[in-house]
Order: structure tokens, then sequence, then C-alpha cells
């Protein structure tokens, strides 16, 4: 059997007292449409911080295909193919849609370090960024600044950006956040039409979107693992009802 | 939008508009127009470049600092001792003054771009104290608190000697800012130059795309550094003087200053801010000697209020409010 598209043993962060991530033993098979859920605050961003690098663990491995990535650099692990969003869009917000997603091909394209010839002269760059664009429906945008757009189409340029680096493990932190329900149809949409090849793990709080997508499902509480299983059994487990479902409910 | 019309219109982003002959005209008409101030001319130039290097660091990259007159004053010394020293080539003394300011720029980089914000801000004051002070204590080679005297520079290419009246300083400095600034233009339309504006926009986002940005930090950081090292050094050649405060802490605050008058990041923002700057204190300080700083001051307080982002910033919302009227 082939290793896990991504995995991490005994990851564990702490801030002072406060445990974030508490020996999480995680494991993403390749291909898979998961989804980690959890009340707020249950340390689900962080987890997505940890792996990608932005935050170093106290302790634990992150292995990707295999391989062990605990001490690469945030641009190495991108470069494996370790892609991720932002629950909070974090776009260049004075630059054009079309600029957004140059800029990631570029950096695929290990082209964002040339320094002398025009930005403009890398014809098929900006070709690839357009056709992206175009595919997830922001063409008539493209020239325009993120600022202008509304919020729900800013959220697809963020998937945009994540998709211009050819991911194979995408990690979407809450892609439908903020977002008037008309309006993430598309983002659902979207998400659901990604190739089979890109592996996924969607962190999310909105319930309807995850048990649309996700084949399996992990529930968080408090830096740790609570339950993992597909969407039925989450759906009928007491304790998840209990800390996670039932209280959304109340809320 | 069709993909031809948005390919083109990137394509078409780094072409040559007719107003930036503007500079260049102006500055020739000048040279005609107004004889006895070419010297002063000669100065704004070479500062000019200064300013384009702060520009580099803090407007395109982001990159906070106070500390661009540690480099150059390290390209005015090392231009300065050569001449010192037997060795007045100035093309060579130019290109010796970039490397030292860039090697300067390189190593303090690799320590102090490690941190961001107010504690970048404070080590780059600090490695420009550093030199000044170092400066000041190797009196046996720098002259110390007198700066650095006798030097000797030779004609350029054997043949034009800087004269008395500055005009040979005018062109000299003119062409080597044409120079740097085609460079400088070319690397900001360049991959290399919009991902420093990713970087300044957001660089959590750049980290998220696999830019390694801690590498293209330091490499902007190591040029802004040689361009300083040229301006420096272009200066104590024309001058034939290198003095102490080449290295001064005021002399950083002041590009920033006339970066923030022409507008920042935008690349003509020095050729605005400089000449308006220099020619204002040039004015002010015959008018009124003894209070002239009051007077820069005071136009320094109504330029922030009332056109944020500088002249070309004002311009900007102009052109903006002109084309919302049609």
């Amino acid at each position: 059997m082939s290793a896990p598209a991504l995995e991490t043993r005994g990851l564990t962060k702490s801030f002072g007292a406060l445990v974030v991530a508490n020996m999480i033993d995680f494991r993403l098979e390749r291909g898979a449409r998961h989804a980690l859920i959890g009340p707020n605050g249950a340390g689900k961003t962080s987890f997505v911080e940890l792996v990608t690098g932005a935050l170093p663990p106290n302790a634990g491995r992150i292995l990707v295909e295999g391989a062990d990535i605990t001490l690469l650099p945030r641009a190495a692990r991108v470069k494996r193919g370790l892609v991720r969003t932002f629950q909070i869009t974090a776009l260049f917000r004075g630059l054009s849609v079309l600029e957004n997603v140059i800029l990631a091909v570029s950096e695929r394209h290990g082209i964002g370090g040339g320094l002398f010839r025009p930005a403009g002269n890398y014809r098929a760059a900006i070709e690839e960024a357009f056709a992206l664009v175009e595919r997830l429906g922001l063409a008539e945008d493209a020239l325009r600044p993120i600022n202008t757009l509304a919020y729900g189409r800013q959220r697809l340029v963020e998937i945009a950006v994540a998709l211009a680096l050819m991911p194979r493990v995408l990690l979407l932190d809450e892609p439908a956040a903020g977002v008037p329900s008309g309006e993430s149809g598309t983002i659902i949409e979207v998400i659901e039409s990604l190739p089979p090849d890109i592996t996924l793990l969607i962190i999310e709080h909105d319930m309807d979107l995850v048990f649309r997508l996700a084949q399996r499902i992990t529930v968080m509480v408090q830096g740790s693992i609570l339950v993992e299983g597909p969407p039925e059994a989450i759906a009928a487990d007491p304790e998840v009802r209990r800390v996670y479902l039932g209280e959304r409910k109340r809320a | 939008m069709h993909s031809p019309d948005a390919v083109g219109s990137f394509a078409r982003r780094h072409r040559y508009h007719p107003l930036e002959a503007v500079p260049w005209l102006i500055a020739v008409a000048a040279y005609f127009a107004f004889p006895t101030y070419v010297p002063l001319g000669a100065q704004i130039l070479a500062t000019i470049l200064f300013a384009l290097s702060a520009d580099l660091v803090l407007g395109y990259a982001g990159i906070v600092t106070l500390g661009q007159t540690a480099f150059f004053g390290t390209g005015a010394y090392t231009a300065g001792l050569l001449a010192t020293h037997g060795w007045g080539e100035p093309i060579t003394g130019l290109l010796a003054g970039a490397a030292a300011a860039a090697l300067v720029g390189l190593l303090s980089g690799l320590v102090i771009l490690r941190t961001t914000g107010l504690t970048l801000l404070m080590l780059t004051l600090v490695v420009a104290s550093m030199l000044y002070e170092a400066v000041n204590k190797a009196s046996w080679l720098t002259g110390g608190d007198d700066g650095l005297q006798g030097m000797e520079v030779w004609p350029i290419f054997g043949r034009f000697r800087f004269d008395l009246f500055g005009e040979t300083a005018y062109f000299y400095c003119l062409i080597v800012l044409f120079l740097c600034w085609f460079a400088v233009r070319r690397i900001v339309h360049s991959p290399f130059g919009r991902s420093l504006v990713g970087i300044r926009e957001n660089v959590r986002r750049m980290h998220a795309i696999g830019t390694p940005v801690g590498a293209r930090r330091l490499v902007v950081y190591t040029i802004a550094a040689a361009l300083a090292g040229v301006s420096g050094a272009m200066i104590a050649q024309t001058t034939q003087f290198v003095a102490l405060s080449f290295l001064g802490l005021d002399r950083s605050g002041t590009v920033l200053i006339m970066l923030i008058i022409g507008g920042v990041g935008r690349l003509y923002g020095a050729f605005i801010g400089v000449p308006l700057y220099m020619i204002a204190q040039d004015r002010f300080s015959s008018i009124d000697p003894v209070y002239w700083y009051f007077w820069i001051g005071l136009s320094m307080v109504l330029l922030v209020v009332f056109a944020r982002g500088g002249v070309l910033g004002l311009a900007e919302r102009l052109q903006l409010r002109v084309r919302s009227r049609r």
C-alpha cells in the first residue's frame, strides 16, 4: 500500500498552557475528500499552520507521501504540492485577480526570481493564469483589483491561487466562510469538480457543505482528535452530537 | 474579457510611456537654462539615485529602513579612499563603491532581515550607527571627524576632467543615474519586482505560494545597497570630499522625506521629491538662512495632510477624478 498523501505522528504544539495540538496522529489517504470539523478554538487552523510550516511544532512529525517534511521551510512544502487556502481571505488586495494568480503560477514555474526580463513577456505563465481564472468563472473580473470584488468572488480567487500551484494535497480552510448562502453554491461546485488526484482536506463549520463533500470526517476538540469516521457514523455519534452538533443547534 | 485582452494588458504594462522621457528632457534643459546651478544639479542627480535605492527597499519590498546611509557612506568612503591612495579612475571607483556597499548590505542583511517591522527598523539604525562610529574611530584611515581630504579623481576615460563649474560632474551623474534607472525599471517590472510587491502587500500569502521570501528580501536589500553605494561614490568623486556626515543618520531620514514628497513605490517619486526638496532647501536657506528648516517642515506637514502619497499620489487622484467626470 502506498504511503498516505499526508500524515502526522504525535504532532504537538502549545503556547504556554494552551495546547492547540495534542499528540495528533492523522492520516489523509491519497485522493481523499476528508473534512476536519470541530468547535471554535478546537485547533483546526493551527493544524493547518503546523502542517504548512507557518508554525513550528513542539514535537511530532509531518509526512507528505511518506517523506518527512517536518523541518522543511514553507516554500519547499509548497514545491512538494502541499498547498493551503486561508480562512480569512489573504490575497494581494491592490492587485488584479489575474496578477494574484500570475504570481502563484510564476513561483511554480520557478521564474518568480527573474530579475531583468519583464513579467509581461512570460506569456506561458500569463496564459495559464488566465485559463485558470476563466475556468473558475472569473474572466469578467480578471483585471479588477481584489478589493473591488464581492467577498464570494474573492473566495474563488483564493481557490484559484491555490490551484495555480498544482496542489497534490490541498488544505481548504473554511472555503465558504463569510460567504452569503446564495453564493456558496458556486464554491461548492468548484470544489466538487476538482480532479480526483488532488487530495482534499476541508476545514469547515458549515455542516451542509461538510456532509455534501466529505467521504470521511475527523472531529477535533481542544487540540485533540475526538473521533474519525464516515459522515453517517459521525452524524450518529452521541459524543460528537454533544460537543459539536448539539452546541451548534443551541447557538 | 478574452484571453488576448488580458494577456495583452500585461504585456503592455512595462512598455515606455512618453511621460517617462520628461525627467531626462528637464535634466538636459536645466543644464542650459540655469548654468550657475549646475553643481547643485549634479548633487540632485546623485541624490535621486540614493532615493531610488530607498524606493526599491521601502516602496517596493516594504522593508522599512533608516539605514540606507550606511551603504551611501560605504560607497563614498570606498571611492574616496581609492582616490586618496593613488587610484582616481572614476568608473572603477564607482564599481568598487557599489561592490563594497553591496557586501555590507548582504552581510548586514543576512543578520537583520530575519526580523521585520519595528525591530528591523531599529536594527537598520544600529548598523548605520556602528558603521558611523567605526569610521569615526579609524581616523588614521578615514580622517575621522575632519573627513577624507586630498582626493584626486582622474578625468573620465582619461579625457573629461572634473572642472570647477561642475559641467563634467553634471553629465557624469546624469549618465550614471540614467543607467541605474534603466536597471531599476527593469527590476520592478520583472517577476522578481512583482514578487516584491506581493511580499509588501501580503507576506503570508507569498509564503503560501512557495516564495522564498527571505531570499527575495536579501537580494533586493543587496541591490539597493549597491545603488546607494554608487550614489555615495558619485557625490564623493564630484565634490572630491567625503565627510563623516555621509554616514549620518539624518541623511537616511532626509532621503525618506524626499521620497515621501515625491511618492513612495512609484519609481518616479525620487525624480520629483529630490529636486523639490533640494531646490526648496536652496531657496529657503537663501531667503531665511536661520529658520529655513522650519519652512521645510511646514511644507512637509501640509504635504502629508493634503497630499497623501506625495506629488505622484496627488496626480493619480486628480487623474481619476478627471476620468470619472468624463
